[in-house]
């Protein structure tokens, strides 16, 4: 591909990659905590719905995140209510969450359907910085919510490893017994980083219907929130190889669709799976090699019971 | 010079269901103290020091820090008032280097974690008491003995003057025993307090400076070590009248059917946990495991059951080598085991009785047709066990967590000895049983004996130990240290031996 | 002071056992309820409305029997994996690769007599399942690997494998350029009752569900599963083969799921499409999950969710959107978790702190 082709082409990576981005580096944080979240793909379009209408109501596309984000983090309160309080199944509960996610985005935003978004993002050019030939076209002229799922994730990255309160997160999602004794509260973290996850997977469904899109309609994400939870497998649940495994996967996703409108249809398949075949393999090198050298969070998925032993 | 405690436990009780754990019990600590807790198992010990370290709440007495009275509503507060306990198995993240561990959830300035600086203050610490461990290292390769010190390390980072230990040696070698005792002497000296809960003798006498010992819940005596002699804390512990006289027998046992040779088996932790057990069991005799909780004997009878490899040794049955035969094979070839764990491991829950009668030979021609279970002869089976054994049910279809301790116990015993095995190997069958079904237990067991089968049983109970044996065998330490005839044997001998004091060389039988 | 604290339940007690479900579904009306009287819709009508377009006719009702089948047959195929305590969420992955086989041996073989081509297919919609649930499967029995992520991930690609089939190779040249396959030749198609839609597929998935309980409650191997499933300690203690047994019932877990695949393909779309499955295979996971693995409950409960999925189609022309279907699958689920919480703990009210 020549560079007039390719400069756009990564641009378009990037942005196909953010919403995957804002989904995943939450769902670091849930994870690292013990607790799987299968239900990101609702989350994400009930953000993603809720942005929309309210921006549509209020004419402020900010409106439509912040009311994003408290959709998400309800439906995250919900998932840790469940598996936290109620010790509930994870796996079960995050699928009720994404068919419930779905229902309830389909349902509301019925009469939104096709409307041209109100107010939408547009890229925000970095002074000086975006006119840097090619790399300035590729990565400083993007819309604000691409600079902020970058910040974000690296203030995940951040908050994990160089904080105290990254080693309190992490402690409860590798050993949940060995935080109790030294007196961390189990249920506060895994709460806090369930619905932190829920507040990011809100946004990066906003990112979908208010940026990239943008607008609405019904299963919005199409998937993407599962590609997420295979992201952070995949980056082996550190927030900073999210962000680049998460334009690796956003490449994809802009390829497919690049060689679909050549009428190249066949191969854009393949390069669908790869994303899942990936994570699949990396599963299993990390899981047969000492999962725990590679960082899966030791406790991941198992209720904590203080009393069980 | 009067000094004030530093903790001041008053007149604590507390009982579970069934059970006065602890009686009135008066306890004090002072500041560079070593203090020893002793006594056997069931005597009190855990539960008194769990209630101090703030994982259970008394049912009456005071608890008193520097003079003040506190009320711990969970371990966090009595950590807060500077107590810390170290369990057997260790409260550390696997992952993590040995500076996180110490570090995680402690109170701190500023909420940035530099990497030097955390590991340079946890250096620091352990310089001062001599606990020499590397803060970069992560848990997962240090051994057992160097995991115990971060363990200490990360009660001293937070300030804590009064440090409990359950049972400390059990993971140690001998070396790194006396390594752990030089660590306590140097924090007792500089004003700290510890407690150590323990069974051992010649480490009480090696390196505590006062001794409390317990028995059946109560204090029977506390002083310090200068005014003591080992015999004095034996008799302390065990001393009194046998309640039930050893029961009469008619039979005599047999030759040898069950034949240990030098077994060393590996706990779950790595370390050795049977060191070199050799045993012989005779058919129509029963043989008790004497011995504190923790001295290898549940390992030792899962290697026996075809559960856990051994690491060497033989084991024999009527001649037969069974070593390397699995779980099945030896059920096959004659020996039983009832493990422990009644509903989990030995029973099924949420599956009806009728469907756990045959858990272990569901397979054979008797109960299935081909791929088909056999259900009527099941069911005639199940009906069949009920009755012989007396369990007490309404319905063998119902799952089988309806049933109470006593009659699990019965169920699962008599499905065991129905096999007609020619060893039975119980654990602790009678744990948590009112008086009327150990009893019942105790009767079948005796029953089991008199048609000749060979028992080997692990048992809490001395009083027990006696009334059903024919033969002790004592375990200390992974090791079985002495085999004596019960009929003879001196109950404060015993009570020695399980303690850790050195056979005399007079006691095999 | 009075205090709640959660006591772990010594027993199950059998009121809880049923009432749970049942309580969950009443719940989940209630709250469907209030859901569309809060969005502004006649709840009432709308609920009439379903319970019409799902039984009020005679067609409407085999249209409900037409969409309970996949789910019944979805749902036992989870039901057995789960037993044993593996989370299959993988169906739906299983059961695009049965349709494929099932296709690929269609249009091939479009020639053969029925009688030999309706087994055949059933048989390699089979295999191309229990082959899609056996790699997690053999994963998880040797390695440990997470078989949640893993049939997870290969519902994915299952799914693209497919698209890619009907968008090349197999694109019926006469489809004026839809993702479609050729439509199979009469042979490849499974009956049907009378002038309806429902076709053999209801008695296989009868057939299977019987076969499920005479295995679970009367084979060694079925209790095998029911022991290792409740408890590992036990399995090992009781000599089981665990290893083993996790491989065997992926194979089957998936193979069922991929039977799914083959009647909706022979049985219903007579070709393979995109979307052949709106989702059954999650669906499938809260019937088994309703009728807590019980087979026949199973098959009672798979109608339920079959009544919903037609209802919903039935009030779009009230300008509802179908969404409301799923929105009530959450809610059974969510009330569920619930319950299985009260199942597993009483709340107890204690005096003091």
């Amino acid at each position: 591909m020549e560079l007039s082709a390719l400069v756009p082409f990564l641009a378009a990576a990037i942005v196909a990659g953010t919403p995957i981005l804002f989904a995943a580096a939450g769902e670091v944080m849930t994870e690292k905590s013990g607790i799987l979240n299968l239900g990101v793909e609702g989350m994400m379009l009930v953000g993603a719905v809720i942005g929309f209408m309210i921006t549509i109501v209020s004419g402020n596309h900010w409106a439509g995140i912040v009311a994003a984000m408290l959709g998400g983090g309800f439906m995250g309160l919900i998932h840790a209510f469940i598996t936290v309080t109620l010790k509930g199944n994870q796996v079960v509960s995050g699928l009720a969450l994404t068919i419930f996610g779905t229902g309830v985005s389909g349902f509301l935003g019925k009469s939104y359907q096709g409307m041209p978004t109100a107010d939408p993002f547009t890229p925000f050019l970095v002074p000086l910085l975006s006119d840097i030939p090619v790399l300035g076209s590729i990565l400083f002229k993007q819309d604000v919510l691409v600079y902020l799922s970058i910040i974000l994730a690296s203030g995940f990255w951040f908050l994990l490893y160089r904080t105290a309160w990254g080693l309190s997160i992490r402690s409860v999602g590798e050993n949940p017994a060995a935080a109790d004794a030294v007196g961390i509260s189990v249920s506060r973290v895994r709460y806090l980083c369930t619905i932190i996850g829920g507040i990011m997977a809100g946004l990066g469904g906003a990112y979908l219907s208010l940026a990239y899109v943008p607008s609405w309609q019904e299963n919005l994400t199409a998937g993407r929130g599962w590609i997420a939870v295979a992201l952070v497998i995949f980056a082996l649940w550190n927030p900073l190889r999210a962000v680049a495994g998460s334009y690796l996967f956003g490449g994809v996703e802009a390829l497919t669709f690049r060689l679909q409108t050549a009428g190249i249809q066949i191969s854009s398949f393949f390069l669908s799976m790869l994303p899942y075949l990936l994570t699949i393999l990396v599963l299993v090198m990390v899981t047969v090699r000492l999962r725990q050298e590679a960082g899966a969070p030791l406790a991941l998925g198992v209720p904590y019971d203080r009393e069980e032993r | 010079m009067k000094r004030e405690p530093l903790i001041e436990m008053n007149k604590i009780s507390k009982s579970f269901p069934g059970v006065l754990a602890n009686h009135n019990i008066s306890f004090r600590v002072y500041p560079g103290e070593i203090h020893a807790l002793l006594g056997e198992n069931g005597a009190g010990k855990s539960t008194l020091m769990s209630i101090l370290a703030g994982l259970y709440r008394p049912d009456s007495g005071q608890i008193k820090v520097r003079g003040r009275q506190v009320q711990f509503r969970s371990p966090r507060n009595a950590l807060e008032s500077g107590i810390g306990m170290i369990y057997q198995h260790f409260r550390l993240v696997n992952n993590f280097t040995v500076a996180e561990n110490i570090v995680m959830g402690a109170k701190r300035r500023g909420i940035i974690n530099r990497q030097e600086s955390m590991e340079h203050k946890v250096q620091q610490l352990s310089e001062r008491f001599g606990l020499g461990v590397d803060p970069a290292a992560r848990i997962s390769s240090l051994s057992l003995g160097e995991q115990q010190r971060v363990e200490i390390l990360k009660m001293l980072y937070r300030g804590c003057d009064v440090l409990i230990m359950d049972e400390p040696t059990t993971v140690l070698t001998p070396r790194e025993v006396q390594d752990l005792f030089k660590i306590l002497r140097l924090m007792a000296d500089e004003g700290k307090a510890v407690v150590l809960i323990t069974h051992k003798l010649h480490e009480v006498m090696e390196i505590a400076d006062y001794v409390t010992v317990l028995r059946k819940g109560e204090v029977v005596g506390s002083d310090r070590i200068e005014n003591l002699q080992e015999s004095d804390l034996t008799r302390m512990m065990v001393a009194r009248e046998i309640e039930y006289g050893q029961v009469n027998r008619n039979t005599v046992p047999g030759p040898a059917v069950l034949e240990i040779e030098g077994l060393q088996v590996r706990g779950d932790l790595g370390y050795l946990a049977v060191k070199g057990a050799t045993l012989d069991i005779r058919s129509g005799e029963i043989v008790s495991i004497a011995g504190v909780a923790g001295n290898g004997q549940r390992e030792l009878v899962e290697a026996l059951a075809g559960l856990r490899i051994p690491v060497k040794g033989t084991i024999r049955l009527k001649g037969k080598n069974i070593t390397a035969f699995d779980i099945r094979k030896r059920l096959e070839s004659g020996l039983n085991m009832v493990p422990e764990d009644r509903m989990g491991m030995g029973l099924v829950p949420n599956i009806s009785v009728m469907d756990n009668s045959i858990l272990r030979n569901y397979y054979q021609p008797e109960f299935s047709r081909g791929p088909f279970l056999n259900y009527p002869r099941i069911r005639k089976y199940a009906r069949s066990l009920v009755k012989n054994y007396n369990i007490y049910l309404s319905d063998i279809n119902y799952p089988v967590n309806f049933l109470s301790g006593g009659n699990l116990q019965k169920l699962l015993l008599g499905r065991e000895l129905d096999k007609k095995p020619q060893v039975l190997i119980a654990s602790y069958p009678v744990r948590g049983l009112d008086v009327a079904a150990a009893e019942a237990v105790f009767q079948l067991l005796l029953r089991e004996r008199d048609k000749g089968t060979a028992i080997l049983l692990v048992l809490e109970d001395l009083d027990d130990i006696f009334r059903l044996s024919d033969r002790v065998a004592v375990m200390y330490d992974g090791e079985i240290r002495a085999v004596l005839d019960a009929g003879t044997a001196d109950i404060n001998t015993i009570g020695a031996l399980m303690l850790g004091a050195a056979p005399t060389g007079a006691e095999h039988v | 002071m009075y205090r709640m604290r959660m006591v772990r339940r010594e027993h199950a007690s059998m009121r809880v056992e049923v009432m749970v479900p049942f309580m969950s579904i009443v719940l989940a009306v209630a709250f469907g309820w209030l859901f569309l009287s809060w969005s502004g819709h006649d709840a009432a009508a709308t609920y009439m409305r379903m319970v019409n377009g799902a039984i009020g006719s005679k067609y409407n009702l085999s249209e409900t029997v037409v969409k309970a089948i996949p789910l019944m047959l979805a749902g036992l195929a989870v039901s057995l994996a789960f037993r044993m305590k593996l989370w299959n969420i993988g169906a739906e992955g299983q059961l695009y690769m049965g349709a494929f086989a099932a296709s690929g041996l269609a249009l091939a073989c479009g020639d053969m007599s029925s009688w030999l081509l309706l087994p055949l297919m059933l048989l390699a919609g089979f295999a191309a399942g229990a082959v899609w649930g056996g790699i997690p499967g053999v994963l998880r029995a040797y390695w440990q690997v997470n078989e949640t992520i893993t049939t997870l991930m290969l519902n994915y690609v299952a799914i693209f494998w497919v698209s890619y089939l009907v968008f090349g190779p197999w694109k019926d040249p006469a489809g004026m350029g839809f993702p479609l396959s050729a439509r199979f030749s009469l042979n490849a198609y499974l009956p049907v009752l009378g002038t309806t839609r429902v076709h053999l597929g209801l008695i296989i998935a009868i057939i299977i569900a019987v076969l499920f309980y005479i295995i679970l409650n009367y084979t060694r191997w079925g209790y095998e599963i029911r022991v290792s499933g409740e408890s590992q300690e036990a399995a090992r203690y009781a000599g089981i083969n665990v290893t083993r047994n996790i491989i065997l019932v992926m194979l089957i877990s998936g193979g069922i799921a991929g039977i799914t695949g083959m009647i909706e393909v022979s049985g219903i779309t007579h070709r393979l499409q995109q979307g052949i499955s709106p989702g059954y295979g999650y669906t499938g996971i809260i019937v088994a999950w309703l009728a807590r693995l019980n087979p026949f409950a199973i098959i009672l409960v798979a109608f339920l969710f079959g009544a919903l999925l037609v209802g919903g189609f039935g009030i779009q022309t009230m300008g509802i959107s179908y969404s409301i279907v799923l929105i009530l699958q959450g809610a059974v689920l969510f009330f569920l978790l619930a319950g299985e919480f009260f199942r597993k703990y009483r709340v107890v009210l204690t005096k003091g702190d």
